[in-house]
């Protein structure tokens, strides 16, 4: 059974979003997206200061399977990528909900995120048949 | 097949040992003159020493590690692995043609010339498309120049919007690399559970930015796409042109043409559909099949016709043209060995390639079903390759398609393709071709139904395989991660020289 932290939101294509005590947010991809994908090999995470609209892709993730682009769950402005990701791709494999975070964004004043619950995310794994 | 591993040529090394016959003529220190001192070198290169006889050995013997389309049964799904019949090569190769050169005259050349020309007309007939350039020299570049043709006809109209290039989420992967390439902005549109694009998802999607969509048909998910005349229809009412990703021709070859489904541009793998041998990177072409009023933006040259006399067509009779892929006229001995392939095929010829592929791949898919493994699509008919996901024996057995296809390879045989395309999890994309025999066929479901008896017995034979083959399980993110094959050759074979 895949992991799924009760404090985050999630996204149909298996971003996770955790809101953060001065109201931005840190976005990375699930324990589900991490395991389906396999062992990560590269990383590209987005540069401070590129607006996003939700849904725009803004990073890449690259499994000795397949590569992936990883969706921003709401709309905003990057203000940091995860330095480390680049020499550790394999931080998302072992931590990603933690050291695996791709980016922290500050979110667009109209953002209305459309964003499941933790127990709706678990029904779409299970769904998907993980 | 060798089963042995073999050695780099530089471990056999003994210095001093080398096949001096062999070597080129000592061209004197003269030669070397008009060189600046701080470019010419003052040691010796570093080569293994090795004798004749230790060459050949050795080399032959890296040969016979090679899984082949002419050693092993190879069904590697979306690659068209077929049997490429040795005329095509031998006619190629004629020293006529090996011999002439790119720059000679067009009155030399008369005979290739007319080669070329009638292979133009021959993709024309088979794409339904109204004119065709040969000179990509693989499937990326003729994709390439698909969406500059279509870039160019917007801009020509002063339609300067649009920038936006449909991919539909089953697609190759070149595709919105090659509209991020050509420098617009990838649009996603999803499929439906019947492997179909979702049309109402693809209307929301069209409107005044849309340059247009890439479609593979037969899709990469191994089925027809039904709906394509809608397809076509909703994306020029919105002001697109559609790209056919000509990938999967083997499925349609001499059944339905791409210009009569409404496409506007198409390239063609000729290594894949007409008879080069492929794999590994070797030399491809891509020639582009388009609509009318794409036809002044092809790249340069064409093969036209002025009378009796065949000549080149360039940038003076195209003024629109793209321009130039290639120093010449592409890679020319694929262009040959296509136009041989299909001269020898014929029209009749053309359409058994598909009625074969296809069966061949139905047949598969019925045995496989029968001998316990669910198919991706299961409501739907094969195209030329048909998916299986083993999505049900990973939850239960704990094998997964690598395992699988991994101890295929222990049954001689080529694994299909694997984790492609990336919506069905767990999948084997299998393509069989029509150059293989029944036989060959239930060989291939027997190998996979023994392995799935072995997956409830014995499943670390499958996740430990291959067992036979010289290297084994190869670390793949190690692989991924180490990018570095340098083989660093001792200090004992570096031999300074002051010559």
């Amino acid at each position: 059974m895949s992991n799924v932290p009760s404090d985050l939101k999630y996204t149909k294509t298996h971003e996770w979003l955790r809101t953060l005590p001065d109201g931005t947010v840190e976005v990375g991809i699930t324990d589900h997206a991490q395991h389906a994908l396999g062992d990560l090999v590269f990383v590209e995470v987005p540069e401070a200061g590129r607006t996003l609209a939700a849904g725009e892709p803004f990073a890449v993730v690259e499994s000795v399977k397949a590569a992936s682009d990883v969706y921003s769950p709401i709309a905003g402005e990057v203000i940091a990528g995860n330095p480390a990701l680049a020499a550790e791709p394999e931080a998302i494999n072992s931590d990603a909900y933690g050291k695996g975070w791709l980016m922290r964004l500050r979110p667009a004043a109209a953002a209305a995120p459309q964003l499941l619950a933790p127990k709706d995310y678990e029904k779409l794994v299970v769904e998907e048949g993980s | 097949m060798s089963t042995r591993l073999e050695k780099p040529i530089f471990e056999y090394s003994v210095p001093g040992r080398g096949a001096e016959d062999q070597w080129p003529r000592d061209p004197g220190p003269a030669a070397t003159d008009d060189l600046p001192a701080t470019l010419r070198r003052s040691t010796r290169p570093l080569l293994p020493e090795v004798s004749e006889l230790e060459a050949v050995r050795h080399f032959t013997r890296l040969s016979q590690l090679n899984f082949s389309i002419d050693t092993h049964f190879y069904p590697l799904g979306s690659c068209t692995m077929k049997y490429n019949p040795k005329a095509c090569n031998s006619f190629a190769m004629l020293p006529e043609f090996l011999a002439r050169h790119p720059l000679s005259p067009e009155s030399v050349g008369q005979g290739f010339l007319a080669c070329l020309y009638e292979l133009q007309e021959m993709l024309k007939a088979v794409t339904g498309m109204q004119a065709v350039a040969l000179s990509p020299m693989a499937g990326a570049q003729g994709e390439f120049a698909g969406v500059a043709m279509i870039r160019a006809y917007h801009r020509a109209r002063g339609d300067l919007e649009r920038n936006e290039i449909i991919v539909p989420e089953a697609a190759h992967g070149t595709n919105p690399a090659t509209a991020t390439m050509c420098g617009c902005v990838v649009r996603e549109v999803p499929v439906n559970a019947e492997g179909d694009v979702d049309l109402e998802a693809l209307k929301t999607v069209v409107g005044p930015k849309t340059a247009g969509i890439m479609l593979t048909n037969p899709s990469t998910l191994g089925v027809f796409e039904r709906r394509i005349e809608e397809v076509a229809r909703t994306v020029h009412a919105a002001g697109g042109l559609l790209y056919y990703d000509g990938a999967n021709l083997n499925a349609i070859l001499g059944k339905v043409r791409p210009g009569d489904m409404g496409f506007d541009v198409i390239h063609v793998n000729l290594h894949k559909t007409f008879s080069t041998p492929h794999g590994g990177g070797g030399p491809g072409a891509g020639p582009v099949g388009v609509s009318a009023r794409l036809a002044p933006f092809l790249p340069v040259p064409i093969v036209g016709r002025r009378g009796e006399q065949y000549c080149w067509l360039t940038e003076r009779d195209l003024p629109q043209s793209i321009g130039r892929l290639s120093g010449f006229m592409g890679n020319a001995g694929v262009l040959l060995r296509a136009y041989v392939y299909m001269r020898l095929l014929g029209r009749e010829g053309m359409a058994r390639v598909s009625e074969y592929a296809t069966l061949n791949a139905n047949y598969l898919l019925a045995q496989l079903t029968r001998a316990g493994f669910d198919a991706a699509y299961p409501s739907r008919r094969a195209s030329h390759e048909l998916i299986i996901t083993l999505k049900r024996q990973a939850k239960e057995l704990g094998v997964t398609a690598m395992d699988f296809a991994k101890r295929l390879l222990d049954h001689g045989m080529h694994a299909p393709t694997t984790y492609f395309p990336l919506l069905v999890p767990e999948c084997l994309l299998i393509e069989p071709t029509e150059t293989e025999s029944k036989a060959a066929l239930d060989a291939f479901v027997a190998a996979m139904a023994e392995i799935l008896a072995e997956a409830a017995q014995e499943p670390e034979r499958l996740t430990s395989a291959p067992h036979t083959m010289p290297v084994r399980r190869l670390d793949d993110v190690r692989a991924a991660k180490q990018l570095d094959l340098t083989w660093k050759p001792t200090v004992a074979h570096a031999i300074p020289t002051t010559a």
